[in-house]
């Protein structure tokens, strides 16, 4: 099948999940050459980067005004690239940019759109395994229209180099945007003041959920973490609460983190917070109920009260500090 | 503002035989936490500005209950598009939630604004708002963490790496949210007395071949594994410190 990838850079450089896409986008292609598209200042550049990743050809949109992002503009592009090209399927990486803008094209073009896929089940006529309830759940379904549109459900494929590919050949066109495409634009940027570790990039992240007990109970996983250089984060139950802001929630909702350990203080383990945990190397859980949902995605598990066991933990690690 | 019946999932997820859907028999249900938010959004800007909250859903003739809540939180007004059987897939539900604001709107005037969830929590299509949007040939913007209206324009702000990107559209137009865009309240008990009162207007519209059609669910690979017990209570406090330090996490 003719096979259009589209891939999101920054600056030149290609981005991780748009790799990953490429590598199911390659197992649809089933051998035939793979396009990919880049829109915007630095794609060609990025395009260099594509070769090892199987793209034999890089088609980039290049307008000035593709300099700001507008889902609209990069939707005619990919349209217009449909139209060049005569392609059989569109495959995205499953970010928040790539499934907008397939969901654009899936409107304008009134075809079905299928967000979030882990595997290619079937290529005639196309099956697809996708995500739901943010991974708790597969789902196999067929696509009944062509072009098909597929995202690429992240971290569900690995970014998979050819050997001894060439820098795949690139051509650039002008897309016909028009006034409408670029209604919608970022308009501006503002920085955000970070400040400590962030919940998404941390090694170790000490959790906490309804077993905490109290916004002020949150202070005992605070103390734990500085020790260990953590982020703190918290389930849902925690910020509906008000204990703590959205910002630090984990969860299908909320932050998906993957550190090195995740500490799951007083948390069950509902389906919405694995979604968001699952990506941890390993998991500990403190929970007062041996038989919680959470020890059974949890590695190791200490069975007890947390406001003994987070304050122990915390005096073990000081007295090992200690020369 | 559109919302969707899901069931309250819990700790682990059952099939039923003909693998078509989860096993609900013993769950409640709710609406997606973005739609929480979604709601409560609606509301206060019409609490702020004057106007009035509609709330539509497509769903079993159950997701009622759903609406009711929503009226118990603030909302005026509630559509059901009740739908037996098979899903609906998003092209489908997108089709049925369109004819239903078309046939409003010629009644009623437009919307200003018309408000999603990002995505659904149990389907997770990413399109459904994006496609009512462009049949009606409205602006949308996604994802939304912060929504300011005013003077006939929405301001519209995505957390994105490094920040906030803004986006300013003029109105009517379409939005979707994600949780955290507020706090929503809990209802009061004279509300949730008060939303038995608000009128919920019902029809049934025909479901369409799917083109994005389901064949069947099924549970990823990998569940239930049994944690490793490292201790009960404060005694168990070295043995994890020794795992930390094996893991290379701990001073």
């Amino acid at each position: 099948m003719s096979v259009l990838a589209l891939v999101e850079q920054i600056d030149g450089q290609v981005d991780e999940l748009s790799l990953q896409a490429l590598s199911l986008a390659r197992e649809l292609a089933d051998g035939e050459p793979l396009t990919a598209l880049l829109a915007g200042e630095g794609g060609r550049e990025a395009s260099a980067q594509l070769g090892s990743h199987g793209v034999a050809n890089a088609l980039v949109a290049e307008d000035e005004r593709l300099g700001a992002y507008a889902p609209g503009a990069w939707a005619r592009s990919v349209t217009d690239a449909i139209d060049r090209l005569g392609t059989g399927a569109v495959v995205a990486p499953g970010t928040v940019r790539g499934n907008e803008v397939l969901s654009h094209v899936a409107a304008r073009l009134d075809l079905p759109f299928a967000a979030n896929c882990a595997a290619i089940d079937e290529r005639s006529p196309l099956t697809v395994t996708r995500v739901r309830w943010g991974g708790s759940l597969l789902e196999e379904a067929r696509v009944h229209g062509s072009p098909a549109l597929l995202s690429v459900a992240p971290h569900t494929v690995p970014a998979a180099t050819v050997n001894g590919a060439d820098a795949p050949s690139v051509e650039s066109f002008a897309p016909a945007l028009d006034e409408n495409d670029l209604l919608v634009r970022v308009a501006e940027h503002v920085d955000a003041a970070t400040a400590g570790i962030s919940l998404a990039e941390a090694k170790v992240v000490v959790s906490g959920g309804r077993g905490v007990g109290s916004a002020d109970g949150f202070g005992m996983l605070e103390e734990l973490a500085e020790l260990l250089h953590a982020a703190v984060g918290c389930s849902r139950v925690v910020t509906s609460a008000g204990w703590r802001p959205h910002t630090d929630q984990v969860g299908q909702t909320g932050t998906k983190v993957s550190p090195d350990l995740y500490i799951a203080c007083g948390i069950s383990g509902a389906t919405q917070h694995i979604a968001g945990c699952k990506g941890a190397k390993k998991i500990l859980a403190i929970n007062s109920d041996a038989e919680a949902p959470i020890l059974a995605s949890a590695d190791y598990a200490v069975i007890g009260d947390l406001t003994e066991i987070v304050p122990a933990i915390t005096a073990e690690l000081r007295k090992g500090r200690e020369p | 503002m559109c919302v969707k019946r899901v069931p309250l999932t819990g700790g682990r997820m059952v099939l039923t035989a003909d693998e078509q859907a989860i096993e609900t028999r013993h769950l409640g249900f709710t609406i997606s936490p973005h739609e929480e938010c979604g709601v409560e959004e609606a509301v206060r800007i019409v609490e702020a500005q004057g106007g009035e909250t509609t709330v539509l859903t497509l769903g079993p003739p159950e997701a009622e209950e759903q609406i009711r809540e929503t009226l118990a939180t603030g909302a005026d007004r509630g559509i059901l598009l009740a739908v037996e059987g098979e899903e609906w897939d998003p092209q489908a539900t997108a089709g049925a939630i369109l004819s239903t604001i078309e046939s409003e709107e010629a009644s009623g005037g437009a919307f200003d604004l018309i408000v999603f969830g990002n995505e659904s929590a149990d389907s997770g299509n990413f399109q459904v708002g994006i496609r009512v949007a462009h049949a009606l040939g409205r602006p949308v913007v996604t994802g939304l963490k912060g929504l300011t209206v005013d003077g006939g324009r929405a301001r519209c702000e995505q957390e994105v790496a490094g920040g906030r990107d803004v986006y300013d559209v003029p109105l009517p137009a379409v939005v979707t949210v994600l949780e955290g865009i507020n706090l929503p309240r809990y209802p009061s008990v004279p509300a949730k007395l008060r939303a038995r009162q608000k009128p919920i207007d019902k029809s049934s519209p025909e479901r369409p071949d799917s083109r994005l059609e389901k064949l069947r669910l099924v549970l990823p690979p990998g569940q239930g594994k049994q944690a490793e017990i490292l201790g009960e209570g404060a005694d168990a406090a070295p043995a994890v410190v020794g795992v930390m330090r094996d893991l290379g996490v701990a001073p």
